[in-house]
């Protein structure tokens, strides 16, 4: 299967219900009737607050969740029915790092390798060259993850993402909670990774200068609707305003700061 | 953009990834037991101790010398099987619950290797895991107690279990699906369910003893023909007996495919609403 499009996503739509007393059940919707595309070797922000629905969205594309109605497609496999063939293509680096913590960096590593078809041989190989990359230093890769702090941590898991190879990368936050220079060093690391691989990335973030700094085009999730899709200064001259900040004001009403509503929280918890 | 993404992968490249991945399982609990190795060892201890305390209830009984060696023989088949058969079922009912303790669930599951190949990795990590315990667990507590064993065939033994071993795989994949549907009451239904399997396949006591529904029961457990078949290959040096075996093959040839199958819509469930994720 060959394919040029990257990601097609049409009417994609995520309900999640959870149970009140003993009749009621309460719905909320995590996404609503989302489409977008993303062409090979772009790279696609998704801001949002929490609870807007961008952990769905990525977690429907990383095989997942099961959605409720609509379409998505990797490479022209479907996410849903062909999910074998997408996660080969697939890999993701979120909030939380997410490693066995009283295993070594280079243990995780050549765990989820396997997974991947990769045998010891070249793990073996590989290991250090991607780590050294990442920036994290060769000499501490025996090291048990729960030794290393959480800028560290987070090194492990762009090279876990890398080592695979894949020709879609999701990031979800993956520089949420981090200090400024781990922050500045990831987002250095993922430019890197844009002009030298044939990756394409759709980064999920509710840091609005980073996701001007690293896209192509902007897209604007809130309470599960995707707003809008598009390059940042078409953004800013659609809305009239200088910022995204601005920007999210003027589609939504609100500030990104606003106080959440009751559902809003119990969205974020759902999701 | 003129480049294009070739997606395909041959039958043989998908049969050597999978390979790789089963692998990878057995290897990354290695790795665990490496790093938990003073767990391990106080778990070994303790169930040694618990053994023991089973065993020395035949000291205290007042029979001839030869009858109270064959009663410690008994109770101490009953402790080793129950020991082996209790870790493999608790490693693989816990493929979910472990990975959703250490938080990784999400990155194994959207993983391109098959759910077969990731629950089977997990029991043969188990049997190879249980049977190392098991051995150290007997030689432990003969040593101790001075029991002797003159007759007995520690290769039927051993091959019995190995195919007791199956069916326990099998069943243990049924009940790994609890902890994805409710992740906190699955791990304790996991626990009842190894509990009552154990409890009506005679681990200390002959299956006679047990109320009549129970010896129903029994005749779909594993465990009842491996203990039967272990105390005579222990005390009598039987060799591997077809009543003892056909069982475990049937039982082992059904429950694997219902484990799967079972695990499969459980995690269909889980995907649907969302709960395979490390917070359920």
């Amino acid at each position: 299967m060959v394919s040029q499009q990257a990601v097609v996503v049409r009417d994609l739509e995520k309900v999640f219900t959870r149970r009140k007393g003993l009749v009621h059940r309460r719905r909320r919707f995590a996404l609503k009737g989302v489409s977008f595309t993303m062409e090979r070797g772009e790279c696609v922000a998704i801001l949002g607050q929490n609870g807007s629905g961008k952990s769905t969205l990525v977690r429907l594309l990383s095989t997942l969740l099961l959605p409720d109605g609509g379409s998505a497609h990797v490479f022209g496999h479907d996410v849903f029915k062909d999910a074998r063939a997408v996660r080969r293509l697939v890999n993701r680096v979120s909030v939380e790092a997410s490693f066995f913590k009283k295993m070594s960096a280079a243990e995780n590593l050549a765990y989820a390798a396997r997974f991947y078809g990769m045998g010891p041989r070249e793990t073996h190989a590989k290991i250090p060259v991607i780590l050294e990359r990442v920036g994290f230093p060769a000499s501490r890769r025996n090291e048990s993850m729960e030794n290393l702090s959480r800028g560290m941590q987070q090194k492990v898991a762009l090279a876990r993402a890398l080592l695979t190879s894949p020709v879609l990368l999701l990031l979800d936050e993956p520089t949420t909670g981090l200090d400024p220079r781990s922050k500045q060093e990831v987002q250095t690391f993922v430019r890197e990774i844009r002009q030298q691989h044939d990756s394409t990335i759709l980064l999920c973030t509710h840091d609005m200068k980073e996701a001007e700094e690293l896209a192509d085009r902007i897209g604007l999730l809130d309470r599960g609707e995707l707003l809008f899709l598009e390059p940042v200064e078409k953004v800013k001259d659609r809305y009239g305003v200088e910022t995204l900040e601005e920007a999210f004001f003027a589609a939504t009403g609100r500030t990104f700061e606003d106080e959440k509503t009751e559902e809003d929280e119990e969205r974020e918890v759902f999701a | 953009m003129s480049a294009t993404v070739d997606t395909t992968f041959s039958r043989m490249k998908v049969l050597r990834n999978e390979l790789i991945g089963l692998y990878g399982v057995v290897e990354r609990n290695l790795y665990l037991t490496k790093r938990y190795f003073l767990w391990d060892l106080a778990f070994l201890l303790w169930t040694i101790a618990n053994t023991l305390t089973i065993v020395f209830i035949s000291r205290g009984v007042d029979l001839t010398p030869a009858a109270r060696n064959d009663l410690a023989t008994k109770l101490l088949v009953g402790g080793v099987i129950w020991a082996f058969l209790g870790i493999i079922f608790e490693i693989v009912t816990e493929t979910v619950a472990w990975e959703r303790w250490e938080g990784t669930i999400e990155y194994t599951f959207m993983a391109p290797v098959s759910r077969p190949v990731h629950l089977i990795g997990m029991g043969v990590y188990a049997v190879i895991y249980g049977l190392v315990r098991a051995a150290a667990v007997f030689v432990a507590v003969v040593l101790f107690i001075g029991i002797h064993l003159p007759h007995a065939n520690y290769g039927a033994a051993i091959a019995l279990l190995s195919i007791a071993s199956i069916s326990f795989i099998g069943v243990g994949m049924m009940t790994a699906v609890l902890p994805l549907i409710s992740p906190e009451k699955g791990t304790q239904l996991g626990f009842v369910a190894q509990g009552l399997m154990l409890v009506v396949s005679g681990v200390y006591y002959p299956v006679s003893v047990l109320p009549s529904w129970m010896q129903w029961i029994a005749k779909i457990s594993p465990a009842t023909y491996a203990l039967r078949g272990n105390r005579d290959q222990i005390l009598h040096g039987a060799g591997l007996r077809f009543a003892d075996v056909w069982p475990l093959l049937v039982i082992g040839v059904l429950s694997i495919p219902i484990g799967l199958v079972v695990f499969r819509a459980g995690e269909r469930y889980a995907k649907q609403h969302g709960k395979l994720k490390r917070s359920g």
